[in-house]
């Protein structure tokens, strides 16, 4: 029998191609998928190995950088650290101690000579240069020029300096948490680091300059402690650990670090992996339908030879396992191919996902027999599983229609058992998800999932019940436009429900999961524009990428530009309330705040807000059960007196603005540790229209830190991240949506080859090859738009019940449908559509009348 | 047997000097070189016009080829074809395609009918193709010639094999088209269905004027016909007027005994 699948194959290359090539994406995405994951994992854990190799103990500063500095607040609004020089040196003389390599950091931002920051959004840091004995770092190899030795030097990564037009002798611009700073380009860096080699910058500066910039003089974030040949990590953490003052160092030992960086590292490359296979899950599983659907169509011409095969001794049994074992090959020899393609997309995949900010090391790829027998695995038991329902009705088939002459009319087995089922998985998906539609947050969320599977699921199983009426809808519009062959296009479509359905379902789950996706995405940014139109009057935002805030000097700066008529800082600061309530408090200058904020009040007023009185935000006050008058206890995350008791005397309406609460000045700045502003609000006298944007930059001394946007550019802030997120969306689905059309053009491929004989007395009667053209690409565009009508539907009402559960999180949330995108899907399958026909429409088009009748 | 039931037609005048289709010099070879087949050599021949013509012969004997030729549905080696004043050699695929959808009409052995169309639907497919509004009056004229009136709605596959292959000769009259072309149309009827179908065809020959062209191998059908044509080995070897079933059957044992001593 194996010799009958084979033989089988080869006899119908051509129209397998189709179903092969469908496996071969699928299988090339799972591969892909595990290759890239293996290859990322191992680039980490190198550059890890390498980071860790000749650490033993890692001593680690103890008051962590981003905490809201408590207590012993230093004058100058900097870090301090337990970690100098004398503790060093008393490390250093540890028996078992070879050396002690004092570091520190702080994020740096370098700016290139066109002005633009150079690294990614984040983790780009400056560092300071430790020579060894030798004079050298031996972690940051010098490529040119030398260490930099003086506070007006520093050194770049290789990259950067590339990047940012920098030969030595430059003069660079960076900033750490204040004003730019301009120090001269001294030496160029290569390094290990995984932070840099994903692409973070890196500046280097000599010891005593970077502790001037990031702490104080004599200070350090680290000490890393290598060990004597020989010598116990552990025994040796203990001694460290014994050196420490209390409560202001940790000691690490370097095997504890090593196996906390892998778990993060596992973590972090695990979800990502997840994700993706997700996606080529999809991907195959729209493939099911086409391997199904071209068993089944292959089944029924080979009818007569299965017929003879049996009436000549073959068994049930044998003639399903010669379609298992034909579905077999053509799997094993499409994963073949896939995992080679696959290879191609994991050396794709790293520069791809960086380039939207994700930042994976680089590497060698790596090829583990498990990816390699997973992608093959996959391949094999998606084909074979795909080709068993068809593999059942090729058993089916009696010896006796070997014998019979008359062409059967193809046996349409009712549909009564597959729409009851369908009705039944339908209603339960619609019921979760309209259950799931009166939830307010997102802890629906695995309720959703499972009904948007049953919701596709059951519209898949109904979709040949769906067809008769869209199709003749459709069929419709052929025949009024197209005439006959628009007429025939339509029959053509409704002939076989099942196998239309099937090519039509394929379309449709792309589809439906990327019309779910733009719906949700395009209602999430209206309603953050809506909520940046609706509470921001300023018409500049300072804003810092340094975690601490901005300097509150740079706002009386700000102030006097000329042309700005109000300038108001934000300063934000936590607290706890009882009952576990967290708030973030909003203080400024209150007789300002008008200017640049519209705050509603529905209880109390601004002149309310003063001493211990506070106003909070209606959700957050119905989230308390706050009430005007209230008096509740509160206990500030920072500075002293830090219990105090709050009364609220106002409430008013969700201000993007003013987030949770807002507070006077008074009570909110001694708990601002360290005393900085969160953002910056500038009103401009003349509006938007002054372009104030580049005299404020510059009155806040140029410093790359900050962000000086205006409306334009914070509603485009959200559009971006938005859009990033959609576009990555659609390129994962579209590779579901490329395997559909593949699948409509094996269908209509097939369907030409059935019908060469109607074809070819069409042609007799006098419909021209223009005319046989049209009736083939009208019917591919029926089929096409039949998915597109189903995917779109789904799609907008997966949207509109998953939407719910972003009330809580964004109340100005509404759905709105982006119908110039919903137009364009359906466009899309419009051209899928006609491209999908292409090849099968030339193919009929070209057939001769009189062969084609001759033709069985 | 039936066809003596069929009366003789009365021959209308005007028919006898028209010339529906004409072949001149006629020839058709495939292939080329040690495997070139002569189908057709140098065959004139004059289809008339409301005549019903029957081609006969072996197989092999060129008399689908001649068919096939003259609907313009195989192309020519040399010589000439021409319905009516159309000459077939001068025509590329797309002329060819709008005489035979306009000019000719079709029917074939395996009834061809399109699964998806109802009973009118196929009969009026070729006027829907060429966009014409169907003359109404004259379908259901033949319609109803054929017997079919009560079976419009169904699709094939409710239809005998006799009642799809009157679909087909209603589809092949309701466009009133210059020549039918007929080939082996009772190959897969039993003998009551095809007698039927035979007649049709003799009764739009002499009731409606319609020239039919027939290919047959079997002299029952033949005898319908007003004249027959006898090829062999891509000759026309002899003709036959106002045939019966014994007179063909006659003429053909002829041929064999003659094809036995040469």
């Amino acid at each position: 029998m194996l010799r009958t699948a084979l033989r089988n194959i080869v006899a119908h290359k051509a129209r397998l191609m189709m179903t092969a090539l469908a496996v071969v994406l699928g299988t090339a995405f799972v591969s892909g998928t595990l290759i890239f994951s293996d290859t990322v994992g191992a680039a980490y854990r190198n550059a890890m190995s390498k980071n860790l190799k000749d650490v033993a103990v890692s001593v680690q500063s103890a008051s962590p950088r981003n905490a809201d500095g408590d207590g012993e607040e230093p004058a100058d609004g900097r870090r301090d650290s337990a970690l100098t020089d004398p503790l060093a040196d008393r490390i250093r003389t540890l028996p078992g101690v070879a050396s002690v390599r004092p570091s520190l950091s702080g994020d740096t931002i370098v700016v290139g000579k066109d002005n633009q920051p150079l690294g990614r959004e984040w983790g780009n840091r400056g560092v300071n240069y430790v020579p060894d004995r030798d004079g050298k770092d031996s972690r940051y190899p010098l490529r040119e020029g030398r260490a930099p030795a003086s506070a007006g030097e520093l050194a770049l990564d290789a990259k950067s300096a590339q990047r940012g037009g920098y030969a030595l002798g430059d003069t660079v611009r960076f900033a750490t948490d204040g004003p730019a700073l301009t120090k001269k380009l001294v030496g160029i860096v290569g390094t290990d680091d995984p932070q840099v080699t994903s692409g973070a910058s890196l500046a280097l500066f000599d010891t005593s300059t970077a502790q001037k910039l990031f702490l104080h003089p004599g200070q350090y974030d680290e000490l890393v402690v290598t060990a004597k040949p020989g010598a116990d990590n552990q025994a040796l953490t203990e001694q460290v650990r014994t050196l420490l003052p209390k409560d202001r160092a940790v000691a690490t030992s370097g095997t504890e670090l090593a196996s906390q960086e892998a778990r993060f590292i596992t973590e972090s490359t695990s979800s990502l992996t997840k994700m993706l296979l997700t996606f080529a899950g999809i991907a195959l599983f729209v493939g099911v339908f086409i391997i199904a659907n071209t068993f089944t169509m292959l089944i029924a011409q080979r009818s007569r030879e299965i017929a003879l095969m049996r009436a000549v001794g073959a068994s049930r049994r044998q003639v399903v396992r010669s379609v298992l074992a034909e579905a077999g090959l053509l799997g094993l020899a499409s994963s073949a191919v896939g995992f080679a393609l696959g290879l191609g997309i994991a050396v794709g995949l790293r520069p791809l996902l960086n380039a939207t900010g994700a930042g994976f090391p680089d590497g060698p790829l790596v090829l583990r027999p498990s990816a390699v027998l997973t992608a093959l695995g996959v391949g094999v038991l998606v084909t074979v599983l795909a080709a068993w329902l068809p593999s059942r009705k090729a058993a089916r088939i009696a010896p006796i229609e070997a014998l019979s002459t008359v062409e059967a009319p193809p046996a349409q087995r009712g549909l009564v058992l597959r729409n009851t089922l369908g009705a039944v998985v339908t209603a339960l998906g619609v019921a979760a998800m309209l259950y799931v539609s009166t939830q307010k947050d997102s802890g629906a969320l695995t309720m959703a999932m499972a009904g948007g599977v049953l919701t596709l699921t059951g519209v898949i199983i109904l979709a040949p019940l769906l067809s008769r009426p869209l199709v003749a809808l459709a069929g419709k519009v052929t025949t009024r436009l197209f005439g006959v062959t628009g007429k025939l296009a339509k029959e053509n479509a409704l002939r076989n429900p099942r196998r239309t359905a099937a090519t039509a379902s394929a379309l449709m789950i792309g589809l439906a999961l990327i019309t779910g996706m733009t719906v949700g995405g395009h209602s999430v940014q209206r309603a953050t524009d809506e909520m940046v139109a609706k509470d921001l009057k300023a018409d500049y935002k300072v804003t810092s990428s340094h975690f601490d805030g901005i300097d509150p000097q740079l706002s009386k700066k700000a102030a006097r530009v000329s042309g700005v008529e109000a300038v108001v800082p934000l300063r934000q600061v936590g607290l706890r309330t009882t009952g576990d309530g967290f708030l973030s408090l909003t203080g400024t200058d209150l007789t300002q705040l008008p200017k640049v904020t519209d705050v509603r009040f529905e209880r109390g007023s601004y002149d309310a807000v003063r001493g211990n009185g506070i106003a909070v935000s209606r959700t957050k006050a119905k989230e308390l059960g706050w009430k005007v008058g209230d008096t509740v206890e509160a206990e500030f995350f920072s500075g002293k007196a830090k219990k105090q008791k709050l009364t609220i005397t106002g409430i008013y309406q969700d201000n993007g603005i003013v987030r949770d609460a807002l507070g006077a000045a008074s009570l909110i700045d001694p708990h601002k540790k360290p005393f900085k502003d969160d953002e910056v609000l500038v009103k401009a006298a003349d509006g938007a229209s002054a372009g104030l944007g580049k005299e404020i930059r510059d009155a806040l001394g140029n410093s790359p830190l900050l962000k000086v946007q205006d409306r334009d550019a914070l509603r485009n802030q959200d559009a971006g991240a938005i859009n990033t997120m959609l576009n990555m969306m659609y390129g994962l689905l579209g590779m579901a949506v490329v395997i559909a059309v593949l699948g409509v053009v094996n269908t209509l491929a097939m369907s030409v080859f059935e019908r060469t004989r109607e074809i070819g007395m069409l042609r007799a009667i006098g419909l021209p090859r223009t005319g046989i053209k049209q009736m083939v690409r009208l019917e591919s565009v029926v089929i096409s738009l039949f998915g597109a009508v189903l995917g779109i539907g789904v799609g907008v009402f997966l949207a509109w019940a998953g939407g719910s559960m972003t009330a809580n999180s964004l109340p100005t949330y509404e759905m709105v449908l982006p119908w110039g995108r919903l137009a364009l899907f359906f466009g899309i399958a419009l051209v899928v559509g006609v491209l999908a026909a292409a090849w099968p429409a030339r193919r009929a088009a070209r057939l001769n009348p009189l062969e084609s009748i001759g033709a069985q | 047997m039936p066809h003596t039931a069929v009366p003789r037609p009365a021959f209308p005048a005007h028919a006898t000097t028209a010339v529906a289709a004409r072949a001149t010099s006629l020839s058709k070879v495939y292939g080329q070189g040690e495997t070139q087949v002569v189908a057709l050599d140098s065959v004139d021949v004059e289809f008339e016009r409301a005549r019903f013509t029957a081609i006969m012969g072996p197989s092999g004997s060129g008399k689908s080829t001649l068919m096939h030729c003259m609907a313009g549905l195989d192309s020519i080696s040399t010589g000439s074809a021409r319905i009516g004043d159309v000459e077939l050699a001068a025509l590329n695929d797309k002329q060819l395609t709008r005489l035979r959808r306009d000019k000719i009409g079709f029917i074939f052995q395996a009834f061809n009918l399109l699964p998806t169309l109802t009973a009118l639907e196929n009969i009026t497919l070729p006027m829907d193709i060429a966009g014409r509004r169907p003359d109404r009056e004259w379908v259901s004229r033949v319609v109803e010639t054929v017997g079919l009136s009560g079976r419009l709605g169904h699709r094939p596959s409710q239809l005998s094999g006799g009642q799809q292959q009157r679909v087909a000769v209603a589809r092949a009259l309701a466009a009133q088209p210059e020549i039918i072309f007929a080939d082996e149309p009772t190959g897969n009827l039993d003998s009551r269905s095809g007698a039927e179908v035979l007649g049709f065809l003799r009764e739009s020959v002499q009731a409606m004027g319609q020239t039919v062209v027939m290919v047959t191998h079997d002299p029952v059908a033949a005898g319908y016909a007003d004249r027959v044509i006898f090829l062999a080995d891509g000759h026309i070897v002899d003709e036959l007027r106002g045939p019966t079933a014994d007179t063909v059957l006659d003429r053909m044992r002829m041929f064999d005994a003659k094809g036995r001593t040469s």
